[in-house]
């Protein structure tokens, strides 16, 4: 019934082959169409997947369940133990099919423009295709381990699309680090896939995560360092999703990562690949709620510093694709933070729905932001903020969609973003009030740093531009009306009746004691922005000069890099690496090589008993012969 | 029967080379007769997979009064040592073509006799003739290394020279030791060297013997101070026939003597074993990571990588077991992928310092490809050959100790560090200005290449072929343990 899924996922394979391989036969544009319309396929199978299975074969009674779509064996370790390549529906996969297919159209349909005569535009589009294959492929994985293989897949095409412009020496710098910083992350994902797959004996999530199952009733494991086997395995799977998503320690790759061509940025680094790791914890969440409840809190925390975190760096950056950068660190701060204080079940897992909402209202005005950017971008010839100002007129259609991005963020009523923040709020209200006060603060930090973007980009001061900064081409503008429609309304969609814990729909409702203040709050970083930004003013310096070195410090983003380069450079390569390698001529050859001197010093002492004398040379031989006959009779009898 | 066409043809062409004195001539005998070759153990992997799981045995009476035969038999692992050796050869003598070496009849002759030795290695069931074979490549390895060389080819040959021989002679008194151990009449017959009754000492005493002897050619830490300077010494076609295959006689020995034969002293001992090869994955990859020269930087994540191996076959589980075989495959084929690549490099910059190159990706965009294929293929990418062995290894290390696992697992890491590294300086950025040929890979330097990279991606996406024709012959090997 669902067996054509897999073509959703092989078609960009295909495409990336194709256009690998031979795109270069015909004119760079061929190959910018035919992977868009390769992705408008995938798209249209995806749409078709989440009407079949939401509203005509999902449900059965009261509950979605799990359809295995396709499934292969690909390597069989044991009877018991294999790995199997498959397409698992469920409503979160589902769900993800539709985001990664649609933004990733969307990007296509971007970047046939906004790449147009740049070297290597085929290079471009082949990998944008293996890109979606190994998003994809992620997404529908069936098991834990078909995760990981298409998890490091993901790893490398994005490594190969920061380093896009291959002869910028900063992007291949930035690639590197995210596939080294990631890669380490990874290191602990494999550990803990290992871990989890001794103690449950399987690597398929069907039986892993069913909570009647055996995989969670066998119960945790034993005991090490004060914490269950499970508990070990789930932190270190999360590992590898705080690497992929960036959260704090793991996040220096991700700023860095907007060397990357912008469309790259908006789908790679905004709406999909960065969001895996809260896909990853979703996945396995009813592990993480039955058997390790301690990695649960793990999630919660790293997911709630992170958030506040990066959205206070987020407040004192100039390069507009960076504050963008630190604000989807933030936001997806939120959706593990929503995760973390989640429960199970119907109503009580209403932070794991609004996490999975959260995540699919942010892919649309993330990205939308981002390809925003990129049109502000081509205008502008320059990333910062301080080279803009007063676009409004040139820019039209950017301003008004970058605006409803921004008020989507926000979190401002009726748009996509309110009702998907409100749900977070509200999970972490019910947690306790210290977590609500923590999601309000984010909240208003978020409209402030948006809302400061937004003043400084449209309006503030007229710059005296080189040439007129005009609007781009239709097929970029209309990439951005389509997500702004996205920004507008996903968020009317009754979520909850569709992707819920356990697959239960329930009836999720606004809480007015949750929402007013969170609208409040927003608006009030809204207006504070605009009261610093929308007309030149000294306010934010003097602010800024006020904070001291608190301010100094998050500008340069809490020293994060530099205790990182400190540590790899100065540590691992001059006093680790360096130290080796003198080891190991001198103390490892050396001794090697003193054996052998050894060897030749015997050797010439002993080269006085050639001495051309045959008597001499006759004993030797006889003396040997019996010494030797001996040890043969020796052990001829043993 | 096979069995004796491949260990003859390879020795027929390489006499006939030798009497070549056209240098036409000479690359087309070489030519032809490795890829003969390479048809004939094809043929052989056909019949194998087809018709039996059988042993094919070859026996000829030698030394009667001894009762030392020349005897020959073949396994899945053999089988697929024979095959990457018959597979590799061919496409090493065809990326040496691309050099015009001196004296061009000994060098392929010496070639054509090396991978003589190396299928008798991994065919022969017999103690001695499996010395005697082991021996019988390192002369042609010596050779090609000292007269086709760099600079300082003679010293460091030598110390080569030395360091192995001294492990094969530690090597042949365990044999000799064994002998006297199986059952009247002595005989160097491999089954009855497993019968072989020993002493519980008198094992640990053979176990190290062994250990001493595989742990040189493989190189496990600390014996591994010849290799780096062998293979950045050698000439590229030596590093290959070095690193793509002679150091799995070492790993193939492990697994085919000393495994079945020393399973108490193991159990004892293979703690340390363990322990070496560990420190040897980062202790090497530490080492690497400081490299300047692209040759050697690869010598040293060779050790790192042989080092996993060796840790997977310590580990005595079947799953380490059979990611070890795989992963001797694999690190062969993308070893030998990697020279190749460095000396199309060499050859187009006249360098191999890292620090020299650079931005060559403008200039030769399908170099880059391939290059970075080979790359994912040996930093274990998942769908690249490099993966399963890898995975599969440290599942197994993972049953055996957590902690060396999670250790053991850093390579992930490092290798990713150090050959980014390599290839980000090498390949990106600026494209350097003086290139002695300018432009892409040409399709005479691709042809190699392109076979190398049909295994990566062959082994990485289907492995359960070679994963069922290494599976039997491992469960035999762990069986005769117990």
């Amino acid at each position: 019934m669902f067996t054509y899924t897999v073509w959703i996922v092989l078609i960009p394979f295909f495409l990336f082959i194709l256009i690998g391989f031979f795109g270069h036969k015909f004119k760079p544009l061929v190959s910018g169409v035919v992977g868009t319309s390769g992705l408008f396929a995938s798209m249209a199978l995806s749409y078709y997947t989440a009407y079949q299975y939401f509203f005509v074969v999902g449900k059965t009674g009261d509950v979605f369940g799990k359809i295995i779509g396709y499934n292969t064996v690909w390597l069989k370790l044991t009877e018991k133990l294999h790995i199997d390549l498959g397409v698992l529906l469920d409503p979160i996969s589902v769900m993800m099919l539709i985001v990664i297919t649609t933004v990733s159209f969307m990007v296509h349909l971007y970047s046939i423009g906004y790449m147009q005569g740049e070297k290597g535009y085929m290079r471009f589009f082949s990998m944008l295709s293996l890109f979606s294959f190994s998003m994809l492929g992620l997404v529908v994985a069936t098991n834990i381990f078909q995760m990981y293989i298409f998890w490091e897949l993901v790893g490398v095409s994005s490594y190969l699309l920061i380093g896009f412009y291959y002869t910028r020496d900063t992007a291949v710098a930035a690639s590197k680090k995210a596939f080294i910083v990631t890669r380490f992350a990874d290191l602990g994902f494999l550990i803990g896939i290992l871990l989890l797959s001794f103690n449950t004996g399987t690597f398929d999530f069907l039986t892993l995560t069913d909570p009647n199952g055996v995989a969670i009733t066998q119960g945790s494991g034993i005991m090490f360092l004060g914490l269950s086997t499970m508990t070990w395995s789930m932190i270190f799977i999360f590992m590898g999703g705080a690497g992929k998503s960036a959260m704090f320690p793991l996040h220096i790759w991700l700023p860095d990562a907007m060397e990357g061509p912008t469309p790259v940025s908006a789908l790679i680094h905004a709406a999909t690949m960065v969001v895996a790791g809260v896909y990853l914890v979703a996945r396995m969440f009813p592990i993480f709620h039955f058997s390790a409840p301690v990695a649960l809190d793990v999630v919660m925390c790293v997911g709630a510093f992170s958030s506040i975190f990066a959205a206070v760096i987020a407040c004192t950056q100039y390069d507009i694709k960076r504050v963008l950068a630190y604000s989807t660190m933030s936001q997806i701060g939120l959706m593990m933070f929503a995760l973390g204080v989640s429960g199970y079940g119907a109503e009580e897992g209403l932070g794991f729905m609004a996490s999975m909402f959260h995540l699919f209202t942010h892919a649309f005005f993330k990205a939308l932001l981002f390809l925003a950017a990129g049109a502000i971008i081509h205008a502008v010839h320059s990333n910062y903020m301080n080279d803009m100002g007063g676009l409004r007129k040139h820019l039209p259609i950017t301003h008004i969609t970058f605006l409803i991005a921004c008020l989507s963020i926000a979190g401002i009523p009726p748009l996509a973003g309110f009702f998907s923040k409100d749900e977070i709020l509200a999970a972490g209200h019910e947690k306790s009030m210290m977590l609500f006060i923590l999601g309000l603060i984010i909240s208003a930090l978020t409209a402030f740093y948006m809302f400061r973007l937004y003043f400084s980009i449209f309006w503030g001061k007229q710059q005296q531009y080189h040439h007129t900064p005009h609007e781009a081409p239709k097929v970029m503008t209309i990439p951005l009306i389509l997500l702004a429609l996205g920004a507008v309304f996903a968020g009317f969609i009754p979520f909850s009746s569709f992707v819920t814990s356990d697959g239960k729909p329930f009836a999720s409702h606004i809480d007015f004691a949750v929402a007013i203040p969170a609208v409040l709050v927003g608006v009030l970083g809204a207006l504070t922005a605009m009261m610093f930004y929308m007309k030149e003013t000294n306010i934010p310096e003097t602010i800024s000069r006020s904070l001291g070195g608190f301010y100094r410090a998050a500008f340069r983003k809490f020293y994060i890099d530099e205790i990182y380069l400190f540590i790899t450079k100065k540590i691992l390569f001059n006093y680790v690496s360096r130290p080796v390698a003198w080891f190991d001529r001198h103390i490892v050859d050396g001794s090697m090589n003193g054996i052998s001197y050894v060897t030749n010093e015997v050797s010439t002492r002993i080269k006085g008993m050639q001495s051309g004398q045959l008597q001499q040379y006759a004993w030797i031989f006889v003396s040997g012969a019996i010494g030797l006959a001996l040890a043969f009779i020796y052990l001829w009898t043993l | 029967m096979i069995t004796g066409i491949l260990i003859l043809l390879p020795l027929a062409f390489s006499l006939l080379i030798f009497s070549l004195r056209d240098e036409r001539q000479i690359r087309m005998a070489a030519l032809t007769g490795s890829v003969a070759e390479f048809l004939v153990s094809a043929y052989g992997l056909f019949l194998y997979s087809t018709q039996c799981h059988c042993n094919w045995l070859l026996d000829i009476g030698w030394i009667p009064s001894l009762h030392i035969n020349l005897s020959f038999g073949i396994d899945g692992i053999s089988l697929l040592m024979v095959l990457l050796t018959t597979f590799l050869t061919p496409l090493i003598i065809l990326s040496s073509l691309e050099h015009s070496y001196r004296k061009p009849s000994a060098f392929y002759g010496l070639i054509m006799l090396m991978e003589m030795a190396f299928i008798g290695v991994f065919t022969a069931s017999d103690g001695l003739v499996f010395y005697i074979f082991w021996e019988l490549a390192l002369i042609p390895a010596y050779f090609i290394c000292a007269v086709w060389g760099g600079n300082d080819r003679i010293r460091i040959t030598f110390k080569f020279f030395i360091y192995t021989f001294t492990g094969s002679l530690f090597m042949l008194v365990a044999l000799i030791w064994l002998y006297f151990r199986t059952p009247q009449p002595h005989t160097f017959e491999i089954i009855y060297l497993y019968a072989a009754h020993l002493t519980p000492a008198e094992q640990t005493w053979i176990f190290l013997a062994f250990f001493l002897a595989f742990a040189i050619k493989i190189p496990i830490f600390p014996f591994h101070t010849w290799q780096p300077d062998t293979y950045t010494e050698s000439p590229a076609g030596g590093t290959m026939l070095l690193a793509g295959i002679m150091l799995k006689m070492g790993t193939y020995g492990l697994i085919r003597f000393l495994l079945p034969i020393c399973p108490v002293a193991l159990k004892e001992w293979g703690w340390l074993a363990m322990i070496l090869a560990v420190t040897g994955i980062i202790y090497a990859s530490v080492i690497a990571i400081r490299q300047s020269d692209m040759k050697r930087l690869v010598a040293w994540s060779s050790i790192a990588h042989v080092g996993l191996i060796a840790a997977g076959i310590f580990a005595l589980t079947p799953k380490a077991l059979e990611g070890a075989v795989i992963q001797m495959v694999s690190h062969g084929i993308n070893i030998t992928g990697l020279f190749i690549i460095i000396s199309i490099i060499e050859k187009r910059t006249g360098t191999r310092e890292i620090s020299r190159i650079s931005g060559l990706a403008a200039k030769a965009p399908w170099l880059a490809v391939l290059f970075m294929i080979v790359l994912l293929g040996s930093i274990g990418l998942p769908l690249t050959n490099g993966f399963v062995g890898e995975f599969l290894l440290l599942l197994g290390i993972f049953e055996y100790n957590y902690w060396i696992a999670a250790v053991a697992g850093l390579t992930i890491i490092f290798s990713a560090v150090y050959m980014l590294w390599m290839y980000q300086r090498t390949m990106l950025g600026n494209p350097m200005e003086d290139l002695e040929i300018s432009g892409d890979i040409s399709m005479k330097e691709a042809i190699p290449l392109i076979p190398l990279v049909v295994m990566i991606f062959w082994i990485g996406i289907f492995p359960g072929f070679f994963l069922n024709l290494a599976e039997p012959a491992v469960r035999t090997i762990l069986n005769l343990m117990h």
